[in-house]
């Protein structure tokens, strides 16, 4: 027989959960030497399939042949033995250690004989040079990892998949965090390795990204593959149409909100940190939606989350409805009726071992004690059953774990909390991100039936489109700085990226 | 086909009872536990004996439930058993009888009952206040402000007890109006009597129940334990949430104290000496997690009476006291593995 075209088939996979179907007979066939896109809307089985590959998972049918031998994993480790790695979307290096003690943990180089040996820093600290100097990159390899940005922790990753002399490297929305430059890095590092032979499973959201590094695009959806086609023959709204099967010609709804008076307005707002933000101002009317777009770093979730009390101001005014407030923690904004979404939802947003029905009641306990001190349990779950029909949030029950919830689902699940708290004003910070098409056009519904209904809205965002599609009016921020407010209608992608590389 | 239906009925049973198995394992083993030990030695299974347990465990259920929503936080409280020892102290040396020859303050007036056991409470409630100040205002880890007041308090009840010329020795003599809170029953019908003691753990464990569950300051307690920053996010007042729990556990530790001390008949400010960890192992077997956010106080009620009726059970079978120890150690260990299976991701 000859040998297979494949570095990788995985014939058939299928995964159950409790409850679920995860994967339902899923083929996937990798090149080598090739970019290889795995694109999905959330909860389609992206996650869960790589992770089968990665032997985190147990397969419950089907095959893996690699190289064309069928294998079976039983961990991480043997993956990685066998070539095959990881690189995930949250990355979890060990912070207070070197960069080449966290890219040769676990197997580093030792001399000695018998139980007697040694780490060999040396030589680890060579190997690490090579491989940093062969993939370009500018680390050094001595420094504590707690001093690198994502995108040099992301690089340190890489090169540590590269020293596993992988031949399969599948990388997890690598480029959810990274800046514009750093995204041109990386797919230089992408295209080094692909030349060498290595085969990428490059798992996204975003469109443009794909149709420019992949070779190939497969496509799934609820469990199952739609189909793997070659980039070149795909357009973004194919991509959107194939993930969620039906046409999305219209990716915003339309908006109908008319922007009334002003009811917040910030004045001269400056951070304690000399590097955050400094002297913003700006203004929100009732009914509009404020775009805040910007680059990683712009400094403007710092903003928000000041403006909402949790982080502290040197100095700065804001008055609500024309009269002067003070905000000094996120008790006091969510009595003043404002909301804040937060961007880090596993880290500041969900509960993930409780119920979904308390992490919608999260911030709205104080509306349900009765009289007598009691909680009115019965609004209670009247009221998050109203609240997961009205964003049909997909969950078992509303007794189920948070955590057992796809990403989309959680972010509905949070939006119903504040959206119980019935605020004002509502500060969303990268509200879609992680979240897949169908979905995100549920959330923009959301925000444009708010905006509409007379709240007003402030969502910051790092897409492009998003800002474009659902702002009336744009501030751009750039190091900290205001650089603008452009009118939703007439501003184009070009003028905001000026404004956000203003001081660049 | 009326056989498949069967089988499958037959399968589904099988499988809730093995969920059950899984969910209330602890439950199980205390229950096989008892029935065991009641095969094996008749007497233990007497109405007698079976009270006399459940009134030792009264006492150690009211410093549990004061430990447990620590432990929810992703706290610990180490001051526990000490505070036990202080309050104990400071109740007794107030219902001291007025003819007890060494009194340690011969100057106390007759007091009404309920003004030491308050004054303890008080104590418990300032230690508590105390500990969630310094957790929660000077950031420091609840591990090193409990360990730091636990030394306190046993340094302040030894001063408090050192009292020419009696010395630190015990303070014995109490009233029986004080002694009888704690041993003393309701009669119901011929030897059968409610112990006034098991009331009052049965009270507190309600009210334990309805605040962890029907409250807003229980809902905040899980949210903490679950994610601290997201409580933040979602207006939780932390601060004040955590000083709350301490304050609670402080007074409940007050209440316990009074009560040892009443059962005893007398208190020394050796009493309680690790306590505290009986109590977090109590926690920890009925399946409150350390890393926060999970524990009921069913669980803590399980895990408590699962230590007792292992040592009382353990005395019946003639087994040497040293083993106890022993075996309360490979109990703490089983059951947590055995409940963390629950929370580890499935494959």
């Amino acid at each position: 027989m000859a040998a297979s075209e494949y570095v990788l088939e995985m014939n058939e996979i299928s995964k159950s959960f409790p409850g679920v179907k995860a994967l339902d007979g899923v083929s996937l066939k990798v090149k080598p030497g090739s970019v290889h896109a795995l694109m999905g809307e959330n909860g389609a089985g992206k996650s869960t399939l790589m992770k089968c590959l990665f032997g985190m998972y147990e397969i419950d049918s089907g095959q893996v042949i690699l190289g064309g031998e069928t294998v079976k994993f039983e961990s991480a480790k043997d993956a990685l033995k066998s070539g095959i790695s990881m690189i995930q979307q949250e990355l979890l290096p060990i912070p207070y250690r070197s960069v080449m003690e966290n890219v040769w943990l676990g197997r580093y180089p030792v001399t000695g004989f018998g139980p007697f040996k040694l780490i060999n820093n040396k030589k680890m600290l060579a190997d690490t040079k090579a491989i940093f100097e062969e993939l370009k990159m500018d680390i050094d390899p001595t420094t504590w990892v707690v001093n690198l940005s994502v995108s040099k922790i992301q690089s340190m990753e890489i090169a540590k998949a590269v020293s596993y002399k992988s031949r399969i490297i599948i990388m997890d929305e690598p480029t959810s965090s990274l800046t514009e430059n750093e995204v041109g890095h990386l797919f230089g590092i992408i295209q080094k390795l692909r030349a060498e032979g290595v085969a990428i499973i490059y798992i996204s959201h975003r469109m443009e990204e794909i149709l420019q590094i992949a070779d190939e695009v497969s496509i799934m959806r609820d469990g199952r593959l739609v189909g793997t086609f070659p980039a070149s023959e795909l357009t973004t709204d194919l991509i959107i149409n194939k993930m969620v099967g039906r046409d999305m010609s219209h990716r915003f709804p339309p908006r109908d909100n008319v922007p009334g008076e002003v009811v917040l307005k910030v004045e001269d707002y400056t951070s304690p940190d000399p590097k955050s933000f400094k002297n913003v101002s700006f203004d929100l009317r009732k009914g509009e939606i404020l775009g805040v777009s910007g680059l990683v770093g712009a400094q403007r979730t710092e903003l928000m989350e000041s403006l909402f009390g949790l982080r502290p101001i040197a100095s700065g005014k804001v008055w609500l409805h024309g009269k002067e407030s003070y905000i000094k923690s996120p008790v006091e904004a969510i009595s003043r009726k404002i909301a804040l979404l937060t961007e880090e939802r596993r880290v500041t947003g969900i509960f993930p071992i409780l119920a979904v029905h308390d992490n919608v009641l999260a911030a709205n306990w104080k509306s349900y004690v009765k009289k007598n001190f009691l909680l009115d349990l019965k609004r209670c779950d009247s009221d998050v059953k109203k609240s997961i029909d009205m964003l049909s949030v997909k969950t078992p029950s509303s007794k189920a774990f948070m955590q057992n919830l796809s990403g989309g689902n959680q972010q509905k699940v949070i939006f119903s909390r504040w959206l119980l708290t019935e605020p004002e004003i509502l500060i969303l910070d990268e509200p879609t991100r992680g979240i897949d098409v169908g979905a995100k056009f549920e959330i923009y519904t959301i925000i444009a039936d708010l905006a509409k209904r007379g709240k007003s809205i402030i969502m910051i965002s790092s897409e492009l489109p998003e800002i474009l599609g659902m702002a009336d009016r744009i501030m751009v921020m750039c190091e900290g700085r205001m650089t603008g407010i452009l009118d939703g209608k007439s501003a184009d992608q070009e003028e905001i990226m000026r404004l956000s590389t203003q001081f660049m | 086909m009326a056989n498949a239906t069967t089988l499958a009925a037959g399968g589904k049973l099988w499988k809730s009872v093995k969920d059950l198995a899984a969910k209330r394992a602890v439950l199980l083993v205390l229950l096989l536990l008892v029935l065991a030990t009641g095969i094996a030695q008749k007497n233990f299974l007497s109405w007698d004996n079976l009270i006399n347990i459940l009134m030792i465990t009264s006492v150690y259920v009211i410093i549990a439930l004061g430990e447990g929503p620590i432990l929810i936080t992703k706290g610990v409280d180490l001051s526990a058993g000490r505070l036990v020892g202080l309050t104990a102290c400071i109740a007794a040396s107030m219902l001291q009888r007025t003819d007890y020859a060494s009194k340690i303050f011969p100057d106390f007036p007759m007091m009404p009952l309920i003004v030491p056991i308050a004054l303890a409470i008080v104590a418990g409630v300032a230690v508590g206040l105390l500990n969630g100040a310094i957790i929660s205002w000077l950031k420091v880890p609840p591990f090193i402000a409990t360990l730091g007041t636990m030394v306190i308090a046993y340094g302040a009840v030894s001063l408090y007890v050192d009292r020419p010329p009696h010395g630190a020795s015990p303070i014995g003599g109490l009233r029986d109006d004080f002694t009888s809170v704690a041993n003393g029953a309701i009669p119901i019908s011929g030897t059968f009597r409610l112990p006034y003691i098991i009331i009052i753990a049965v009270v507190v464990l309600f009210l334990m129940w309805i605040l962890l569950n029907r409250t807003r300051l229980g809902k905040n307690i899980y949210a903490i334990g679950a994610n601290p920053e997201a409580a933040v996010v979602s207006g939780v007042s932390v601060s004040r949430t955590l000083i709350t729990v301490y304050v609670i556990a402080g007074a409940l530790y007050g209440l316990a104290g009074s009560l040892q001390a009443a059962r005893q008949g007398s208190a020394t400010n050796n009493l309680g000496f690790g306590w505290e960890l009986d109590a977090i192992s109590a926690c920890v077997i009925g399946g409150v997690s350390t890393t926060g956010g999970v524990g009921t106080v069913g669980g803590i009620l399980t895990g408590v009476l699962m230590l007792t009726f292992m040592n009382n059970a353990l005395v019946f079978l003639n087994v040497s006291p040293y083993w106890q120890n022993i075996v309360k150690g490979l109990i703490i260990v089983a059951a947590v593995a055995v409940d963390i299976r629950k929370y580890l991701r499935k494959r």
